[in-house]
């Protein structure tokens, strides 16, 4: 993992961690947790989540992209912005 | 509305006795409810007191009210629209009357017809009566919860009151924090009747009446509602919309009644539309209307109302709700709402009475419970599609036309069907399940639990659903699944929370009283009778209420896609809108004290409302949550 993976991973776990864990104890998550499954995100935080790469990273989420491939754990989102990026 | 309270006492032997320093305490408490009058009466073991809002018989109606020989006595909050045909029945009996308020009807229907005779009231009631001659003190409240009633039973004394706050100088102890109920209320926004947010303290439950006799009490079902498949009707959609007209003109028209002027709530929607140009058409009075508007174009809904106005040539008020109203008034509501709420709602409704109040009004007709009880509710329309969808899980179409019920609510503009599977999939493998309709907003609402303290957790065990199902009752199995998504509505929203914190508590507080011809038992009853397919066909709304009035109305207004009645949560409740008074109430230390709530997880829960960012409705509501219980706490306890 480069340097950018590593702060993209950081902004990533902070975020989840802070905004729908409501904790900054870095053992609650895994970057391999499915969202969906452990009922971190709904489809509501799905939206903010969107908001925010889009607002903060400046990706872009197409409609077509709203998949669990692309957004449903830590380490799908790193592969995703990865995708958008390169 | 007016606003009872008294105490009750099995006999002498108690440790605190009635007196009317007390019960002039109950009655201060209820000084909003009834600016115009005030009543106490202390006689053996039966203290009364009652603040009165002169709406009929201004001049002679003061309470308590005794009968002519003295063996009965009343407090009642609320009207009795037909006590101008029950009087008449009376006198042809021969009973003689000395005024013409409805609260000596009842006495004089007591003596004719014992208890039976709340059977025969068409109105918005919670009474409280003595019969001294039988020595049982009864209370009573109306059919669906319009009137509010509290009561608590201690030390050989039954304590009730309209409102809570009521209660308080005679009780022997203080209030408490019932914490089943806070987990009630954080999974279906009100709590499981008879509970309230306090311990020991209940609501007599709408449709029922409790009898105070030899040191115990027991409660009776007057009323409740029936939707018997075997009593639906079989006449034709003509007849059965010309049916619901004839009925709401009257139920309209009854409403009226008053001796003072009366106004309608005008929001733009359907319902107080219909109610609206009912009064144009028959009320035989000046059309004068009130309304809501939100700087907020997303929760506006002028264009509507204008369309209205003008169409039916009404005198209107509005008042312009600004965001930062919201927090400004958050505390005072909480005062009144006397129970945590999880939206903002009840506050521009509270601001919306004060402008009736201001225009020197005391009564208006609200559209409420139309949603109910003729099918409204986009909730009625989701279980809908869950159904069609439960037939085959598997589709990625079906769930797509939820997409159509909310569109404003920006659910994901996905081709992908798993994330809105996600947010209204429950219990899509168990679509007999009784509450079907009601498990995705509940199970939305209980994320706010997330916030619980480790104590709070451990306390609770996950209760809060086994109150509600044990609440409901065994007819709901065999009901029709659009009947029992309205039981459950009608029991749980919108007794407990429309009808009481975004409608009683918001127009009491400002001295003004609702009434609501929708919730008339007549409609009710006619409408429990309509076959579900007319009341929403396919997934138009309230089908049959259209075809009934769509004469008098614009296109534009029965056609017009459903938008509930919303406020700003979360913007409202952030930020620079946030003063440091309610921030007390979220800090750690507050939160600790109180012990409820985790007071690391609400800060970053603050942090993310302050942010700025689009949030979920759960965290909407969950902020609001905790914020209203602290802030209850704190004004109560």
């Amino acid at each position: 993992m480069n340097e950018d993976e590593n702060n993209t991973e950081d902004l990533l776990r902070t975020f989840i961690l802070e905004n729908y864990l409501f904790t900054d104890d870095q053992k609650k998550l895994n970057n391999s947790d499915s969202f969906l499954d452990t009922g971190i995100l709904d489809s509501m935080g799905i939206l903010e989540m969107i908001y925010y790469l889009d607002e903060e990273m400046s990706i872009k989420v197409a409609p077509d992209e709203m998949i669990p491939a692309n957004l449903d754990s830590i380490n799908n989102l790193i592969a995703f912005i990865d995708k958008k990026t390169n | 509305m007016c606003g009872i309270a008294g105490v009750v006492q099995s006999s002498n032997q108690v440790a605190k006795p009635i007196t009317k320093t007390v019960l002039k305490k109950m009655a201060d408490a209820l000084r909003h409810r009834g600016p115009d009058d005030e009543g106490i009466y202390c006689k053996d073991n039966i203290g009364l007191a009652h603040r009165r809002l002169s709406i009929i018989d201004i001049s002679n109606g003061h309470q308590p009210m005794h009968s002519s020989m003295g063996d009965i006595s009343i407090v009642f909050n609320g009207e009795i629209f037909n006590y101008i045909e029950l009087r008449e029945e009376l006198i042809k009996k021969g009973h003689i009357f000395l005024t013409h308020s409805d609260t000596e009807v009842i006495i004089h229907l007591y003596q004719e017809y014992g208890l039976d005779f709340v059977q025969l009231l068409n109105g918005q009631f919670a009474i409280g009566l003595w019969d001294d001659n039988n020595k049982k003190f009864i209370l009573i409240r109306d059919r669906v919860g319009i009137c509010p009633l509290y009561y608590t039973f201690e030390d050989n004394r039954l304590i009730f009151a309209s409102e809570i706050k009521a209660l308080k100088p005679a009780l022997t102890n203080g209030l408490e924090v019932n914490k089943e109920t806070l987990d009630q209320i954080f999974t279906f926004w009100a709590p499981v009747s008879p509970n309230t947010f306090f311990k020991n303290i209940y609501e007599v439950s709408p449709g029922q009446l409790i009898i105070f006799e030899n040191n115990t009490l027991k409660k009776h079902v007057y009323w409740d509602w029936d939707f018997n498949k075997d009593n639906f009707s079989n006449n034709s959609e003509e007849q059965l919309a010309e049916e619901l007209h004839d009925l709401l003109i009257d139920s309209t028209k009854i409403r009226l009644r008053a001796d003072v002027p009366v106004g309608a709530y005008l929001s733009g929607g359907l319902d107080s539309s219909v109610l609206v140009a009912m009064i144009h058409h028959y009320g035989n009075v000046p059309l004068r209307t009130f309304s809501l508007n939100f700087s907020q174009l997303e929760f506006d809904e002028k264009s509507y109302q204008s369309k209205l106005i003008e169409h039916l040539n009404s005198e209107h008020s509005h008042l312009m709700v600004k965001t930062e109203d919201i927090a400004k008034n958050f505390m005072q509501t909480i005062f009144h709402t006397e129970t945590p709420i999880l939206r903002t709602a009840p506050v521009p409704m509270g601001l919306l009475s004060s402008l009736v109040h201001e225009n020197k009004y005391k009564v208006v007709l609200t559209g409420e419970g139309a949603d109910e009880v003729l099918g409204g509710y986009d909730i009625f329309k989701e279980a809908k599609v869950r159904h069609f969808w439960s037939v085959n899980p598997q589709s990625s179409f079906r769930p797509l036309l939820l997409k159509k019920l909310y569109p404003y609510l920006n659910l994901p503009d996905s081709n992908q069907a798993t994330y809105l599977k996600k947010f209204f999939g429950e219990s899509l493998d168990d679509p007999d399940n009784i509450c079907f309709s009601h498990l995705p907003r509940w199970s939305t609402t209980a994320k706010a639990k997330q916030f619980y303290s480790s104590e709070l957790n451990e306390e609770l065990n996950g209760q809060a659903m086994n109150s509600m199902l044990h609440s409901l009752p065994e007819k709901l199995k065999n009901m029709h699944r659009f009947n029992r998504s309205q039981y459950i509505e009608s029991k749980s929203l919108m007794g407990g929370y429309l009808l009481s914190s975004q409608g009683d508590r918001m127009l009491s507080k400002n001295s003004v009283e609702g009434r609501f011809p929708f919730l008339d038992h007549r409609v009710i009853e006619f409408s429990n009778r309509i076959p579900p397919k007319l009341k929403m066909k396919g997934l138009n709304e309230k089908y049959l209420l259209k075809e009934a009035m769509k004469q008098y109305l614009p296109k534009e207004i029965i056609n017009r896609h459903k938008q509930p009645y919303r406020a700003p949560d979360l913007q409202a409740m952030t930020g620079e809108y946030l003063g440091e008074e309610l921030r007390h109430h979220l800090s750690v230390d507050e939160l600790t004290k109180n012990g409820l709530f985790d007071g690391k997880k609400v800060s970053f829960l603050l942090k993310k409302a302050d942010s700025g960012r689009k949030l979920s409705i759960p965290d909407s509501q969950a902020l609001i949550g905790i914020l209203s219980t602290q802030v209850l706490i704190d004004q109560f306890i």
